[in-house]
């Protein structure tokens, strides 16, 4: 594939449905990852009132969905259904699916002074599989039951056993079908992203001259092709407990007025197995999230990021050790409290790297030249969501304390602000960022801002007094608060955090103008907007299949050389071969 | 309220039409590149770090004032612990929540672009990265050693003598369960799950009835199945075809004497089946639904065989452990000042207990007991007291989703003294209670308490 270069005509289809051009593939993830949020975010509001106001009557729900919300009041089922899909959805199809697939896409070739992807032809299934499952998963909303109704999660036997909700019937189903087409893209793209990186790097692009983000991808990809896998195990053997009698899961069970006719199984089996992907996956969310930024901060604070080689190695240090922790989402099933205590010692420790990484982008801002681009107000918004997600995790990775908050708000604050606003902060940076390289143009800058102010305060507005609700003893995945005494506090919260995420939704739109409005009418980019030093600022404006129209570029130095010194300028963009006597940093 | 929100939306969609609009004439009249940020743009950014930083806090401050305290001290004795760990890493995080953010957003804000600047080049200096390095290390090997320590107290095996407990889950109610004078429980096995037995208690009684239960529905659909009108029909025209074969082909295979015989006796049963009036009319699916039932009912009867009458553990035979359990619904009563050990186990689903009040939680995982032990500290009338609320009260609540009642699936805990505790354990009935020897159950007490006894007059139906 690399290296050949000739432009023939292309079909409509072939440019823009099956395309096998990595930078065409990043922008279909990008708008199916766009239009899937534009779904969980609805999701999310349609529960929010719900929440805010219980059993108060809204029409809009009644529009949306019809039998789901009787005169207007989100039935109980429906309420975990779209909590579900809501989270479903963020986790896997935007922030794995859409994040991944879109930067890895767009950057890896580009940054690494690749022509395309190892293969092309694999990178395409991959976005096929991607959409056919994401049409699944919004489909298994419509059908008789209801979409998948048993958290994010679907343990079972709660997700085995149509008798145990109705979300549990074909709804789960299809969550399990689309869950294994979405692993089976997910595969296809990761090993593509490792082969690309490890073969096509141009002449002089040593892995230590790697932009951060390349390094990000690459670990990113590795996780998801060593733990995805057996996310499919889990799944498999479920749709076999549901289907096919067996019993992996299932045991001593009692329900539906009959003794379960199998047993034998453990439920326990399955969290292990879940979670076994479920860790590394949030890292699989995080760390591109992490790359993009610290490109992005090193570019608009004209500064080199602060210690490249301990960020690589901290990377790489959570890369390992979140394969080796999964058991902190497993603290009170029962667990031996000795393994208990050695997952609390590894997930303590993945504190480190993750503390070296927030030091060393606050220190690339010190004396910076700071350019508050919008990509830049989200990176550094990213990295205090970072940080103050982050603690949280301390206290839950704290077997003892965790006894307390497993499954309340606090954990759903924990992980929204952690994971949720960081890696939805670094993929808005990186379309804000990189939006030249997709479209040719440039977004707005002043609605870029509104955006971001807007997205920030509504963030923490909405996910920080979260943190009372669950110290508090708020259980989490709750249609209600209202049962109890000792929860009626959560009534002061609720209405609140309601309306910030309903503001927050509706900040959203000055992205989507944003975004769809500059495809068409933005201005026009030059070759290098930024300034920056990376080999996809040399490729020309108009895209090209092959990305550069001659020989590919040569590097001659580390993707950070901003303010040099030695240097006039306050960028050298990677292609500049050294000075004689100058030293490579 | 609703009103305010359609406000909130027809506001915003109208203020970002017109904002786009007044952006895109502006764009054209300034000539301004979109990625040359102005002067005035970056100062405005640097500020509003400064002003959101401000706000944030002071809404951080707030909340602490005001919720930072919400649960009451804790009411167990290992929860004291808890609350100092958790203090202790509170207050770690939440300075290094203030430095770190403070440091980000000052930064941010006061670094920003001046055209006659340049960025210091600082790519790296390796004390500073190892002095953070070692730094967390350090904090994190004492919250670690901490952690540890208050974990490995509460999780380490209960007393001897502590009191046992079985809390027993299934969508959407609790059921608690104490072990009687023997202090043992009674086996359970799921397979003897019914109305009147709802934690499935392996005794004598229980197991014949469970048979009998199972026999009767048996037959009726064995009855239903074998006088299928549509299957007898068949049945018959097989026979009759192989009796008398329609084209003879006469190829000298001559039936024997005994099939013949065999096939005619079958035909008159068929046929006094089809004419006695008690066939019934199914369609396909219900005919196999039954004939899948019968199988499953089949398979329930020898599971029950298997049961084993013996508990290893406690050497007891297990119909007499299980005969003074005493089954409680509703609420249930725990001595102040006594470790009591739970075992948790659950009938359908995961479930989740969980004690906000005495920071204890643990699944109930179906197949799978788990154990978590504590010892109460104060009673429901002392905290109602500390709490200045007289309606307070302890409470067990469902914190895993089991379905759509999971939000209202909780219990009432109530801490006695050890002498209120004797006097309500005694008014519980003992699960095989002989009918002339049940206890009255007090008016007052059977209002709250819902007693389970085998004695099906006052079972509690489900
Ligand atoms: C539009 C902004 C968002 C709002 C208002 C929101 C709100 C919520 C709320 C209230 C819950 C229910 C918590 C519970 O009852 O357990 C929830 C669940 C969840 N959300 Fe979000 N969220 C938003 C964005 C995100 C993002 C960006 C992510 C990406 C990580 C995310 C991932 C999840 C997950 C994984 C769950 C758990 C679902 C489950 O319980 O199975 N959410 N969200
Ligand atoms: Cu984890
Ligand atoms: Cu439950």
């Amino acid at each position: 594939m690399a290296g050949h270069n000739h432009h023939h005509e292309e079909s409509f289809i072939s440019k823009y449905v099956f395309s096998q051009d990595h930078k065409m593939i990043s922008k279909q993830f990008l708008l199916t990852a766009i239009v899937m949020g534009v779904v969980a975010v609805m999701l999310s509001i349609f529960f929010r009132l719900q929440l805010g106001w219980p059993g108060e009557s809204f029409s809009i729900l009644e529009t949306f969905l019809g039998k789901w919300a009787p005169d207007g009041v989100l039935d109980r089922n429906a309420y975990l259904a779209l909590v579900t899909i809501h989270g479903t959805i963020m986790v896997f199809f935007v922030l794995t699916g859409g994040l991944s697939g879109t930067f890895s896409n767009l950057l890896i070739p580009l940054q690494i002074g690749a022509r395309d992807m190892a293969s092309g032809f694999l990178n395409m299934l991959s976005y096929w599989f991607f959409l056919v499952s994401s049409v699944i998963m919004i489909f298994s909303l419509f059908v008789e039951g209801g979409a998948a109704s048993g958290g994010w999660t679907v343990y079972p036997p709660l997700s085995a056993l149509p008798q145990a909700m109705p979300g549990s019937g074909t709804g789960m189903t299809l969550w399990l079908i689309s869950m294994v087409l979405f692993v089976a893209s997910s595969l296809l793209g990761g090993l593509n992203y490792i082969v690309t990186i490890i073969n096509l790097r141009t002449k002089g692009m040593k892995m230590t001259r790697l932009p951060l983000t390349i390094w990000a991808f690459l670990v990113t990809a590795i996780l998801g092709v060593l733990s995805f896998p057996v996310l499919v195990s889990a799944v498999v053997l479920l749709l076999m407990d549901r289907s096919m009698g067996t019993a992996f899961y299932l045991s001593d069970i009692h329900i539906g007025g009959e003794a379960l006719d199998v047993t034998g199984g453990s439920p326990i089996l399955y969290q292990h197995l879940f979670w076994f992907l479920g860790h590394p996956e949030v890292y699989i969310v995080l760390l591109p999230a992490l790359g993009i930024s610290s490109e992005i901060i090193s570019t608009n604070s004209r500064k080199p990021i602060f210690g490249y080689r301990a960020m690589i190695g901290s990377i790489l240090a959570i890369g390992f050790l979140s394969f080796i922790v999964w058991g902190h989402h497993m603290f009170v099933t029962g667990m031996n409290p000795f393994i208990g205590s050695v997952f609390v010692f590894t997930t303590l420790l993945i504190a480190i790297p993750s503390a070296v990484k927030a030091f060393n982008y606050i220190t690339t801002l010190w004396k910076g030249n700071i350019k508050f681009t919008p990509a830049m107000l989200f990176s550094v918004g990213l990295v205090s969501t970072f940080v103050t997600g982050g603690l949280t995790g301390i206290i839950l990775a704290d077997s003892a304390l965790d006894v307390n908050v497993h499954d309340t708000y606090f954990v759903v604050a924990h992980f929204h602000i952690v994971m949720g606003m960081s890696a939805i902060f670094g993929m808005l940076a990186g379309v804000y960022h990189w939006y030249p390289k997709m479209y040719g143009r440039l977004m707005s800058t002043k609605l870029g801002y509104a955006h971001f102010w807007i997205t920030l305060v509504c963030g923490y507005g909405v996910f920080f007094p979260m943190h009372f609700v669950g110290l508090a003893g708020a259980p989490r995945r709750y249609y209600d608060y209202s049962s109890f005494e000792f929860l009626d506090f959560v009534a002061d919260f609720n209405p609140i955090i309601s309306v910030f995420a309903i503001v927050g939704g509706i900040g959203q739109l000055f992205f989507l103008f944003n975004f769809f409005y500059s495809i068409f009418r933005g201005q026009k980019s030059d070759a290098n907007p930024w300034k920056s030093n990376t080999l996809e600022w040399t490729t020309p404006v108009e895209r090209i299949h092959g990305n550069w129209p001659n020989e590919l570029p040569v590097v001659h130095r580390w993707a950070y050389d901003y303010s040099n010194p030695a240097y006039d300028e306050d960028f050298v963009p990677q292609i500049v071969p050294l000075k004689a006597g100058e030293e490579e940093h | 309220m609703k009103l305010f929100i359609l406000l909130v939306v027809v506001v915003g969609i109208v203020a970002i039409a017109q904002l786009a609009r007044v952006y895109e004439l502006t764009a054209r009249l300034r000539k301004t590149k979109e990625e040359d940020i102005s002067y005035a743009d970056n100062r405005l950014n640097a500020k509003l770090w400064l002003l959101f930083m401000v706000l944030f806090y002071a809404g951080f401050i707030a909340l602490i004032v005001k919720y930072g305290d919400y649960l009451p001290v804790s009411a167990s004795a290992h929860g004291e612990g808890v609350d100092k760990l958790m203090d202790f890493n509170m207050y770690i995080i939440i300075a290094v929540f203030f430095v770190v953010n403070t440091l980000l957003f000052v930064f941010a804000s006061k670094y920003y672009y001046r055209k006659d600047r340049k960025a210091k080049f600082f790519p790296h200096d390796n004390r500073l990265e190892l002095f953070w390095t070692i730094v967390p290390s350090i904090v994190l090997a004492v919250i670690i050693i901490f952690g540890l320590r208050t974990w490995n107290e509460m999780t380490g095996e209960a007393a001897p003598d502590a009191l046992r407990v079985e809390v027993y889950a299934k969508q959407f109610d609790w059921t608690v369960r104490y072990p009687g004078d023997n202090n043992e429980f009674g086996l359970a096995n799921y397979n003897l799950i019914s109305t009147t037995n709802p934690l499935g208690i392996v005794t004598k009684e229980g197991i014949v009835e469970s048979l009998e239960a199972i026999e009767t529905e048996l037959a009726t659909l064995k009855a239903d199945v074998e006088n299928e009108r549509g299957v007898l029909l068949r049945e018959k025209a097989e026979i009759e075809e192989e009796l008398h074969p329609s084209h003879g082909h006469g190829d000298g295979h001559e039936m024997s004497a005994e099939r013949k015989a065999h096939l005619e006796a079958r035909l008159h049963e068929v046929e006094s089946a089809l004419n006695s009036g008690n066939t019934t009319v199914l369609s396909e699916e219900a005919y196999e639904a039954k004939k899948d039932k019968i199988s499953r009912l089949e398979r329930h009867i020898q599971r029950i065989m298997e049961i084993e009458d013996f508990s290893y553990e406690s050497n007891l035979r297990a119909w007499e452990a299980g005969t003074d359990d005493r089954i409680v619904k509703g609420e249930f009563h725990l001595p102040v000042r006594k470790e009591v050990e739970f075992i948790f186990r659950s009938r359908d689903v995961i479930h989740s207990a969980y004690m906000p009040h005495f920071r204890a939680q643990m699944n109930c995982v179906p197949g799978v007991p788990t154990r978590f032990k504590m010892i109460p500290t104060i009673t429901t009338d002392s905290m109602r007291l500390v709490m200045n609320n007289p309606e307070f009260d302890y409470i067990l609540l469902c914190n895993k989703v089991c379905g759509a009642a999971h939000f209202n699936m909780a219990i009432k805990i109530v801490i006695d003294t050890p002498e209120q505790y004797e006097a309500w354990l005694k008014e519980q009935a003992e699960y095989v209670a002989k009918e002339e020897t049940a206890p009255a159950v007090e008016p007052e007490a059977a209002e709250s308490v819902e007693v389970v006894v085998a004695d099906s007059q006052t079972a509690i139906v489900e």
